[in-house]
Order: C-alpha cells, then sequence, then structure tokens
C-alpha cells in the first residue's frame, strides 16, 4: 500500500474546480477503485458512473491526466508515479455533476438513425444462413461498449461543437454495423451524408486511439462509409479524376 | 405535502437489463404504452457481462440436442427443484427466442454451415450455447436496446424505484426519483414488470455491479409478494481472485468449455475425484476423454471441469481449505495447456476468449495464452426470487405484478446451468411483457393514492435530514452487511453462523434506519446507497433465514452441519412472506407432482 494524490474534478454546470486527496492505494488498483476509496471514506456524495467494473460496460469514461480512459482499466501503477493523477469528466459533453456528464444526446442521435431491417429469413424457422467471414467484419463494431470516450476525442464535437450536425464516431461505427450486416437491407448512405454529418471527418484517427475495444473505426467504420457516400452521391468520373489529383475528402 | 409528477402507462417495466428490455418490446408490441424504468444508463445493465452464451437447443452442431435434453439437463442441474412447467417452456421456447435476436440485428459466431455456432457449457449434454466469443451479453443487451428504442417504448433513465404503488391489493405503479435532480415520479401503471435482476452486492466477492442489490425482490416482498428459493445462491466457480482489486470479476465458464482445465498447487486435475452420483455415468474417466469430448467427439464424455457450478465451486474451496491452493487462495485455471492438441493455440484463444485475453492481461499482467489464471468463487446469481405463474409471470400473490429473469425465480431450482439465464430472460421477458400487457388491456385503470406517495418520498429523503456523521457512513455500512453475509451466509453455511448473521441483520437494519447521507438531492451516490441498503438488508434476511430453514445439501446450499442431500427436502421450496406484524415468515411448499410425461423425459435422459 502506498499513498498516492489524486485531484478529482467536482462541481455541477455552474463550475467547478480539482479537489485534492491522499489516499491508500492497494496493489493492482485501478483508477476507479481509487475514486470508490474517496466517496467511501472522503466524500460520500462524489458523483461518479460505473457499472461492470471490468471494461464491459462502458460506464466510467473519464479523463486520466488528460487522455480520455476508461477508469475500471486504468491501472495506477501504469500512470506516472512522480505526480498527482488528475480525474475529470469528459469535456465534450455538458457537465451533471462532478465526473458525471450528460451523454443523453448520444441516445437521440442512435434513436434517429434509420433502423435495422432484415431481408426475409432464408428458413422456414426464421433463420438465415451466413459465414462467418461475412460475420466477422460487423462483429467488430458491435464490441463497441458505448463508452463515448471516441465521441470525446473527436475534435468535430470537443473544439467545434457540431452536435447538431455530426453524428461523430460512435455512430458511423453502429451504422458501419448495420450496413455491413449481411442480411440488412437498409440505405443508410444519404443520411450519413446529410443528417449525420460524415463528411465532417477529417481522418484524424483520434477515435481509434482511444476506442478501448480496440476498434479500428476510421479504417473499417468511417473511411468505407466515406466511400459508400462518395460512391452513390458524386458523378463517378469526377470522382476519378478527384482520386487521381489526390485530394480526396 | 410533497411534490412530485405522476407519468401514466398502460405497462410499467423495472430494470432494464435483458429481461426488461425483452419484456418493454413484448409489451410494445401487443399494443401497451410502457415506460421502461432504468437504475443506470440503457445498454449498461448486468446482461452486459455475461460472457459465454446464450441456452437454446438449436441442434445445430449436435442433432441430437432437442428441447427435451435441454429439460431434463435444467432439472438435473437444478436437483429437481425447479418449477417444471417454466422449465418446459424454457426449453421449448429458447431456439425461437434465440433466433429472433438475428432478425433485430445480433450477429451470432457461425458454424461452417453458416447456422448458429453452439458452444460446450456444464451441465448441457451437448453443444447448446449461442455465442459471439465472450461478450454474449454485450451482444444481446445491444440487440434488444437497438430494437427497442424504434418500437415507441418511453426510457427513463438513472431512475431508482424506492417503492411499489398499490390501489387495495392490486399493483398500480411505482414510486421513483431521478438520479440527477432528486426529483420524485410516480408511475401509474395498470400492470408492472419487475426486472431488476440480482442480489449479488449483498456478498464481498461477486461478479455483480453495484446495481445489483436486490431491489425487485425487496420492492415486491414489501407489497406481499412471495419470495422461494432465497436460500440458493450461485457462487459462481471461477471468479478473479488477484490482484485484490478485481476479486470477484468473472472469468466466463467458456474458458472451460473451450478445453480449460483446473488444477491445484501440486498440478493435479482435482475435479476428476468426487464425481456426484447424478452425473458419474456423464463424465469423462480420462483426460484424453475429456479433450476428445472438447473437440466434437460424440462417443466421448464430458471433462468433469464441466460439472455443474455448484459441484465445481465447492471442489474448489476444498482445495483451499486443504492447502491445496493456488498462491492468492484459489485454484489453476489452464487453458494455454491446449498447445499440446492445437497449433496455433494463442490465436485461438485469443479468437475464442478475446476479452479473457484482455481482462487478464490489463487487469493482472497476466497472458493467458501462455500461463494459467488464478480463479475461486464467487457470488454471481440468485436462483430465488419473486414467486411467479409460471405461464404468465405474475406473482402469486399480487395481482398485476410480473417479475421475469433473475428476480423472478422457478427455472433454476437449487443450482442454474450457465448459458441459462441468457435464455431465461429472453423467455420469460416476453412471456412476462405479454402477459402484462394483456392483465392491462383487461382491466380496470388504477388510483394512486397521495398519502402513500407522500409517506414514501418522506422515506426516501429521510436519509439527507439525518446527521451524516453519526456512524460510519452508507458505504462502510454496506461494507459491514457484505462481510457478514460473505463470512456467516455464503458458500459454506451452519447454523451457528446463521443464527448470528440474523440477530447482526437486526442491528445493521436499526443502524441503516438512523443512517444520514450527506450532501444534496443531485446525483449523490452516498444517498442512494442508503437506499440501496434497505433492499439488501431485506434480501439478506431472505438468504439468512431460508439457509437456515433447510436444513441439508442441495445445489447452491451447503451445510457444513448437514453435508448430505436429505430426500424429505427434494419435493419441497420455502416460500417467504412478508407477515401482518411485518415479520418476515417462512413456509415450506411441496412441489406440484410434475406430470407423467415429463418425468418420463428425465426418466428417458437419465
Amino acid at each position: 500500500m502506498k499513498t498516492t494524490t489524486f485531484k478529482v474534478w467536482q462541481g455541477n454546470s455552474d463550475g467547478g474546480e480539482l479537489k485534492t486527496y491522499e489516499i491508500e492505494v492497494d496493489q493492482g488498483y485501478v483508477v476507479l477503485d481509487a475514486i470508490h476509496r474517496i466517496q467511501a471514506e472522503q466524500a460520500n456524495d462524489l458523483a461518479v458512473r460505473w457499472n461492470c467494473k471490468a471494461g464491459k460496460c462502458g460506464s466510467c469514461s473519464a479523463e486520466v491526466n488528460g487522455s480520455p480512459k476508461l477508469m475500471c482499466m486504468t491501472r495506477v501503477d501504469e500512470l506516472p508515479a512522480d505526480q498527482p493523477i488528475t480525474v475529470e469528466p469528459m469535456r465534450t459533453f455538458p457537465i451533471v455533476k462532478d465526473l458525471v456528464t450528460d451523454v443523453s444526446w448520444n441516445y437521440e442521435v442512435k434513436a434517429s438513425i434509420k433502423r435495422f431491417s432484415p431481408k426475409t429469413a432464408d428458413h422456414g424457422d426464421g433463420s438465415w444462413d451466413m459465414d462467418q467471414y461475412d460475420v466477422e467484419r460487423p462483429q467488430e463494431f458491435r464490441k463497441c461498449i458505448e463508452c463515448f470516450l471516441c465521441q470525446d476525442v473527436c475534435h468535430v464535437l470537443r473544439d467545434h461543437q457540431l452536435h447538431d450536425r455530426f453524428a461523430g464516431p460512435r455512430h458511423y461505427v453502429y451504422v458501419a454495423n448495420m450496413e455491413m450486416n449481411p442480411i440488412d437491407t437498409g440505405d443508410r448512405v444519404a443520411e450519413l451524408r446529410e443528417e449525420l454529418g460524415i463528411g465532417y471527418c477529417n481522418i484524424t484517427k483520434c477515435c481509434t486511439k482511444v476506442c478501448p475495444e480496440g476498434i479500428t473505426i476510421t479504417d473499417n467504420a468511417i473511411i468505407p462509409l466515406k466511400e459508400r457516400v462518395v460512391d452513390q452521391s458524386y458523378d463517378p468520373l469526377a470522382r476519378l479524376i478527384k482520386l487521381v489529383k489526390g485530394s480526396g475528402d | 405535502m410533497t411534490q412530485h409528477q405522476v407519468v401514466e402507462y398502460d405497462v410499467v417495466v423495472i430494470g432494464a437489463g435483458g429481461a426488461g428490455l425483452r419484456a418493454a418490446i413484448e409489451a410494445a408490441t401487443k399494443g401497451a404504452s410502457v415506460g421502461l424504468i432504468c437504475k443506470s444508463l440503457l445498454g449498461k445493465a448486468h446482461t452486459v457481462m455475461a460472457e459465454g452464451g446464450v441456452a437454446a437447443a438449436l441442434a445445430n452442431v449436435d442433432d441430437r440436442d432437442s428441447w427435451k435434453v435441454h429439460f431434463a439437463d435444467t432439472m438435473r442441474g437444478g436437483h429437481y427443484l425447479n418449477a417444471w412447467r417454466m422449465a418446459e417452456l424454457h426449453a421449448q421456447e429458447a431456439p425461437e427466442r434465440v433466433r429472433e435476436l438475428e432478425g433485430w440485428g445480433a450477429l451470432m459466431d457461425r458454424t461452417p454451415d453458416g447456422l448458429i455456432n453452439q458452444r460446450n457449457f456444464g451441465g448441457h449434454a451437448y453443444p447448446r450455447l449461442a455465442h459471439v466469443g465472450d461478450r454474449t451479453g454485450l451482444e444481446m443487451i445491444r440487440t434488444l436496446q437497438d430494437h427497442g428504442i424504434h418500437e415507441g417504448i418511453d426510457v427513463h433513465m438513472e431512475v431508482t424505484v424506492s417503492k411499489l404503488l398499490m390501489d387495495g391489493g392490486r399493483c398500480a405503479g411505482a414510486l421513483a426519483y431521478d438520479r440527477e435532480l432528486g426529483r420524485f415520479k410516480a408511475f401509474r401503471a395498470k400492470a408492472v414488470v419487475m426486472a431488476t435482476g440480482g442480489i449479488g452486492r449483498a456478498f464481498l466477492v461477486t461478479s455483480n455491479s453495484w446495481e445489483y442489490t436486490g431491489d425487485g425482490h425487496a420492492l415486491a416482498y414489501h407489497v406481499g409478494a412471495e419470495l422461494v428459493d432465497m436460500e440458493f445462491v450461485q457462487f459462481h466457480p471461477t471468479g478473479m481472485v488477484w490482484p485484490p482489486s478485481v476479486r470477484g470479476i468473472l472469468v466466463t465458464e467458456g474458458v472451460r468449455g473451450e478445453g480449460g482445465i483446473l488444477k491445484n498447487s501440486e498440478g493435479r486435475r482435482f475435479m476428476f475425484e468426487d464425481i456426484p452420483p447424478l452425473y458419474k455415468e456423464s463424465t469423462a474417466d480420462t483426460p484424453e476423454e475429456g479433450w476428445r469430448y472438447v473437440v466434437g467427439d460424440r462417443e466421448a464424455r464430458r471433462p468433469p471441469e464441466l460439472l455443474t457450478r455448484d459441484h465445481v465451486a465447492r471442489k474448489i474451496v476444498k482445495e483451499v481449505q486443504e492447502g491445496r491452493g493456488s498462491p492468492h487462495g484459489g485454484a489453476f485455471l489452464d487453458i494455454a495447456w491446449i498447445k499440446e492438441h492445437i497449433k496455433d493455440s494463442e490465436d485461438h484463444i485469443k479468437k475464442k476468449l478475446p476479452s479473457m485475453y484482455h481482462q487478464f492481461k490489463e487487469l493482472a499482467g497476466i497472458d493467458i495464452t501462455k500461463e494459467p489464471m488464478e480463479v475461486g468463487p464467487t457470488t454471481h446469481y440468485a436462483m430465488g426470487g419473486i414467486r411467479v405463474d409460471p405461464d404468465s409471470q405474475m406473482s402469486t400473490t399480487v395481482p398485476g405484478l410480473f417479475a421475469a429473469g433473475e428476480c423472478a425465480a422457478g427455472l433454476h431450482g437449487a443450482n442454474r446451468l450457465g448459458g441459462n439465464s441468457l435464455s431465461d430472460l429472453l423467455v420469460f421477458g416476453k412471456r412476462a411483457g405479454e402477459y402484462a400487457a394483456e392483465f392491462a388491456a383487461g382491466n380496470t385503470p388504477v388510483h394512486l393514492q397521495d398519502e402513500q406517495i407522500d409517506l414514501a418520498v418522506q422515506e426516501a429523503l429521510s436519509p439527507l435530514e439525518r446527521d451524516p456523521g453519526a456512524d460510519v457512513g452508507p458505504y462502510r455500512l454496506q461494507y459491514e452487511l457484505q462481510h457478514l453475509m460473505q463470512d456467516k451466509a455464503g458458500i459454506a453455511r451452519e447454523e451457528s453462523g446463521l443464527a448470528e448473521a440474523l440477530d447482526e441483520l437486526q442491528e445493521l437494519k436499526t443502524r441503516a434506519q438512523a443512517m444520514g447521507a450527506g450532501g444534496s438531492r443531485e446525483y449523490n451516490p452516498g444517498w442512494h446507497t442508503t437506499l440501496d441498503l434497505q433492499s439488501l438488508l431485506t434480501v439478506a434476511e431472505a438468504v439468512v433465514m431460508a439457509s437456515q430453514a433447510r436444513k441439508e445439501s442441495r445445489g447452491a446450499h451447503s451445510r457444513l452441519d448437514y453435508l448430505d442431500k436429505d430426500p424429505e427436502w427434494g419435493t419441497v421450496n420455502l416460500v417467504l412472506k412478508k407477515g401482518h406484524d411485518g415479520e418476515m415468515e417462512l413456509r415450506r411448499e411441496v412441489i406440484p407432482e410434475i406430470p407423467e410425461e415429463l418425468q418420463k423425459i428425465i426418466e428417458e435422459q437419465g
């Protein structure tokens, strides 16, 4: 056990500050353990979201030493020992209290996206034949735990606050999962271009870097979707010239 | 007079894990207006953590499988205390419930023929668990969530129910508060579906998240619902044991399904010793035969690591007690050894068990493709819960109150088979939603009484009005309760400990009632914990009382002072109900006689 200093942001939508706590850290502690100890021993009403504490539910997203992380999967002994550990709420979403942010916008965006619509079943019992090879691509996207760290880090949302015209990486992954599902019949290309604003993404890959599930968001979801948008929406000849000139979007 | 908002629905579903979502979808499909109350954000409930798979006799991998075999396996696993009608419906309906998920967007792993793949699991005669790697629960909850959001269901996130509301003898809704601002909402509903999950947080070492405080069990009990089988708490044999901060986190049974073996500190596969008589015939004699089973040899019998969870958990405890445990008080679970049989074993393990690989790598610094894991029992599942009608899932005593999933009881008897919880919540979630909608359509509107609501609001607010410094604080009190239950009502129980536990629970109850919470009504986890404690104390008392009464060892219930099964207890369920004086009352109830055709199935399947 050793004593470690934590600086935890506390406050509400009117403002707040980093508060300093000294706590004993047990072997194998993750940041969420530390927050729980602070809550149990020093600040009973410290607000934090968490559920599974095993990296499976995506509830405990926060910014640890400035990086978007799941608190339950961030080990204290892997952070620099010579400085205090700061824990702050995700910056892209409005503050509710302390480490809790209002992520309801994500739920609204998802509900607005055209739903999954399967083709007629292959068999009388309502089942479909699908090859493992074909399901593996969308299965990568279905690993998403909706922690919204990709949304938090995306500069289109974080810095430019374009929440009203840009759905964000999480929702492109969601669309990609349906678009690449072997039995889906929906077409969401126009929606991607218009309401979901995929064009604002300029492929900086920040989302891919922070994904705790290791989903290759940019390369495997966003770029193929952008290609579909381009294929369907623009003159193929003009696109070819554009590609030859090397000024993709 | 306190202020509260009134919201009205035909059906209110409390809990948004798999069972709650499935119930809400079904009720909405049947034309009911539906409100769905989640304690957390949508899609975060405990279902998300289910790993190994969902049990359904699809017979895609082994065509000898059928609902009859699944039924017999479930009854045997439950030591025949199951509500046989539920076991029958479950086995019959699970395949359709699983298949329909793919029509809602789920993508299960495939067989070479392109069908849904199925894997081996403890107590299931054939490969029966449809799965997606080891993240099946995530696949299911996300599928239900993404389908449900288009079905016209109103979702109330981060809302906690503190009381069920009654209109005469009938359930009429629920009083709840939103976490963000601490505002109260009275939900008026013609039917209420309870789908709140389990009680794991009553114990110190658990795979369950903070939400699993037995709310549904307690809320229903306090309005007159019966609880049954509360002595049966499943201790999953394989939870993480090291480092201390991850103690209890689940290690999927899928590890053993894929060939993982258990060894003690002497390197011995101790599971080959003491095979229970019920499983003698179906268990492999040698490691070689066990491996052949894992890779699909139809002539081979199951390796002993795939015996039921109650037995495996007890065997691990025994090894530890007799000094043959792993360094941190568990057993070794080894999947890396399959390299003796499989060429690309590292890739194979990462593909079949990706989140286990990740979990051990990140949290314990262990590479499971190279080294064994240390595992030990962790509180995982409550077989006991609200007593319901097997077909409709309505409470046996409170009209208009339905229950599904873990908070309902009956299907699993004395021990649940792995994979049967995910199929349980689909089959009975659907049934609960369907019958709740039907009940709402066929019954008159209910009335809420302001006095009842005002009283409930005052009660919920009272911790904020009391001095928070007067005792150790809500988290510490919860810790004391967990400690007590772990020590005295855990995996090995005896009269003296249980009697002490009952006394100590009374004392904790008194302290909890005087407990204060600091801070305001806005997003205050400390306040929330004082309310959780009330539910936890009720379910803890139920577990202890039933455990004390059942003077035998059966399934998940182990008594050190009654080591064997007693045939006299083999036909009896224990039912708990709130008495007129407010005390918990317990009675024995003989299980209704099983119909001849079902008995015949059990006999035929051995």
